[in-house]
């Protein structure tokens, strides 16, 4: 029984690492139906500013602290100048727009590979994250302890923002249908390049938080990638809350699974979840009601 | 409603993506070595001061990490060859070409160096599966690869030179040393491919011949970051080791979790056998100091050959870079080429085939021989700490060089491994 809780808690740890890898994806694909394949990269960008910042600090403490707001803007900027360069272009092609931010992932790649190097660099975990906390007979890393507080931290900022702020309600408004908003005045294109630099500005943080427990390699973020999409079409497109518990029970599903049986297994178990959930509920745990007809 | 369109837009573009990658995977295949290449006439023109060699290594894809140092070495061995004068007073000329991290990418580059620059040899390759994707260009075209990275043996082709550790010159004294040291229980973790299943079999059987007990066995696909229940398990296992064939990226995410969850080398030390110099940077040697390796060579192994290797590469590349087994093996490779060629008095595979068996290079690992049955070299075996300073020092080697061994046929306890050719 104590394995059983013990390993939900796990779940819940690997629930929140899903979660702040789907989250920029959730916004940029859940909300604005961009298959950006180029999210991964921008996670990795995450990654590298991480170790820039780290290089030049020296302190990983506080390094840490500057890399998260900084790894949100390389990540955003990012984002910006490829929405503007070439998603822009291609709205409702959803297949260019995979094959190019695909390409775009590659040459990230290559570029960070010229620029860092091919091996992996070791960004350095603060001596305060370091080690373990005992929690109902399995122990947990600080390390995934931070990375919970902070996908917390950052759904309720994202949450937030969306309900609360002018910008948030734009975003809405776009989402929930893109020619009354334009109507009533809303620049739409402002409003996708400003959800494109959030979404991409939180890959980065999720690329920052991840260095704590993974790789720093030129091809990181193809690791998140896939887990990302499961996330966001499992918890139902444009929902925040839906990309909250499907990151949660997928990462307790595998948690579970793997108990029980080896990790590969437990890969195997959570996609056929997966397909079996999405043929009864195609639309995912949560579905948007709007009123637009596209 | 848009989500439920937005739904089969994605699975249409997903649908369209996969029809697209599988017209291009059907074009690669069809371009490949076919019956018709068979008995092709060998295009190798040696008659200028000249010979064409292929370096075939992944520039770019998830491989490029550890396949970009091997290509440094096959340059330096290159270099340092045509700076003696060259093999039978030709100057080598490379001809590079990026497999990618595809096998078919491989296999292509193959056919093109073999058929189209003719080559007298092609050196690299790093993953099983692209030497698997190899192995016919050549034993279809007649002509050599030199592969330069340990593998799980069972193969022996004669095209195919093998200058990396099979499996009785890593893995089984890897094992002798655990048990000399008195382990009794292993926990065996892995990345879900060929290698480390192959492996986890000889483990799995040579546990069973020698009483120690396997507490637990898990793989992860390749890549996978996400070791908390993994870590957890192992733990409360305890076993009295732990066998990593985890394969590049994982090995970062497992030992930070592993020191994380406070488990230590002195507690359940970690025998890795895909870990060298240039991994451990990336894992962080604070997470992995005192854990063990189990390779042919190091860079602190102490001999002239050695020495004089290792100023030569930093010389070469920057006085931060380190050298490891596999790049060890492929610099070794290009000089067993040039031997072999010198002994035979010609470029011909023909030649190079029969007159490799008992060729030697003082390699900077120690002297390592060709064996003409198997094709494979002799090895010294090595276990090695990693030391604050991120190197790996030698804690413990074979007596003398062990002779290759891939099928294991030596080893009555892995009868029922050796599947036939």
């Amino acid at each position: 029984m104590d394995l059983l809780v013990g390993q939900l808690f796990t779940g819940l740890s690997t629930g929140s690492i899903l979660l702040l890898a789907a989250l920029g994806l959730s916004l940029t694909f859940g909300q604005m139906g961009v298959i950006n394949m180029a999210h991964g990269e921008f996670i990795m960008a995450g990654c590298y500013t991480a170790y820039v910042v780290q290089q030049i600090a020296g302190d990983a403490g506080v390094s840490l602290l500057i890399a998260l707001p900084l790894g949100f803007a390389v990540g955003g900027a990012m984002g910006l100048v490829l929405e503007a360069l070439l998603i822009r272009h291609l709205y409702h092609r959803p297949l260019d727009t995979l094959l190019v931010t695909f390409g775009v992932g590659l040459i990230l790649q290559q570029v960070a590979r010229d620029v860092f190097g091919a091996p992996a660099v070791n960004v350095s975990v603060p001596p305060a994250l370091r080690g373990g906390v005992d929690l109902l007979g399995v122990t947990v890393p600080k390390t995934r302890l931070f990375i919970m507080g902070l996908a917390i931290v950052a759904v309720t900022a994202v949450a937030l923002v969306l309900r609360f702020t002018p910008a948030g309600r734009r975003i809405r408004a776009v989402v929930g249908n893109r020619d009354l908003a334009e109507t009533a005045g809303i620049s739409s294109r402002a409003v996708d390049a400003g959800t494109f630099f959030i979404g991409s500005g939180l890959a980065g943080v999720a690329g920052v938080a991840l260095t704590l427990i993974g790789s720093t390699s030129p091809t990181t973020g193809q690791s998140y990638l896939v887990d990302a999409f499961l996330v966001v079409v499992a918890g139902g497109l444009g929902r925040i809350k839906g990309a909250v518990v499907a990151a949660v029970a997928l990462g307790a599903t595998q948690a579970v699974f793997e108990t029980y049986s080896t990790a590969s297994l437990a890969k195997v178990g959570v996609f056929i979840v997966i397909v079996v959930f999405l043929q009864l509920r195609p639309q995912g745990l949560f579905t948007l009601r709007t009123r637009s007809l596209a | 409603m848009p989500q439920r369109s937005t739904i089969t837009r994605l699975a249409r573009a997903t649908g369209a993506a996969a029809a697209a990658c599988a017209l291009l995977a059907t074009a690669a295949c069809g371009s490949r070595a076919g019956e018709e290449t068979q008995a092709a006439e060998s295009c190798v023109d040696t008659s200028g001061d000249t010979v064409k060699v292929g370096a075939l290594n992944s520039l770019s894809g998830t491989m490029a990490i550890s396949e970009t140092t091997v290509r440094d070495a096959i340059y330096l061995a290159v270099d340092e060859i045509n700076a003696a004068g060259g093999v039978l007073d030709k100057k080598i000329e490379i001809v590079a070409e990026d497999g990618a991290s595809e096998p078919t990418v491989f296999a292509e580059k193959a056919e093109k160096l073999i058929r189209e620059d003719c080559v007298a040899a092609v050196f690299g390759g790093w993953t099983s599966a692209s030497r698997k994707a190899m192995l016919p260009v050549f034993e279809d075209n007649d002509s050599l690869l030199y592969y330069p990275v340990q593998y799980e043996g069972l193969e022996a082709s004669e095209n195919i030179f093998y200058t990396g550790a099979t499996t009785n010159q890593q893995i089984i004294p890897a094992l002798d040393y655990l048990a000399e040291t008195g382990v009794k229980s292993l926990y065996l973790v892995g990345s879900d491919y060929v290698f480390p299943r192959t492996a986890n079999a000889i483990i799995n059987a040579y546990a069973e011949a020698h009483g120690i007990e396997v507490l637990g066995e898990d793989y992860v696909t390749l890549g996978s970051t996400e070791f908390s229940t993994i870590v957890n398990q192992v733990k409360s296992a305890g076993a009295d080791a732990v066998f990593n064939t985890l394969n590049g990226d994982s090995n970062v995410a497992f030992f930070r979790e592993y020191a994380n969850v406070g488990l230590t080398a002195e507690q359940m030390p970690v025998m890795s056998v895909s870990i060298a110099e240039e991994e451990v940077g990336g894992i962080g040697v604070e997470n992995i100091e005192g854990q063990l390796a189990a390779w042919n060579y190091y860079q602190t192994v102490e001999s002239p050959a050695n020495a004089a290797f290792v100023a030569a590469f930093k010389a070469e590349y920057g006085a931060d870079r380190v050298t490891s087994d596999p790049m060890e093996a492929a610099y070794t490779s290009v000089h067993l080429w040039a031997a072999t060629a010198e002994k035979a008095g010609s470029f011909a595979v023909a030649d190079i085939q029969g007159a490799a068996d008992g060729v030697s290079f003082d390699a900077p690992e120690g002297t390592v021989v060709i064996d003409g049955a198997n094709h494979h070299v002799t090895k010294t075996a090595r276990i090695g700490e990693i030391s604050a300073d991120g190197l790996l020092h030698t804690v413990w080697e074979s007596e003398g060089a062990i002779e290759p061994d891939p099928f294991l046929d030596g080893y009555d306890w892995a009868a029922d491994l050796t599947v036939s050719k």
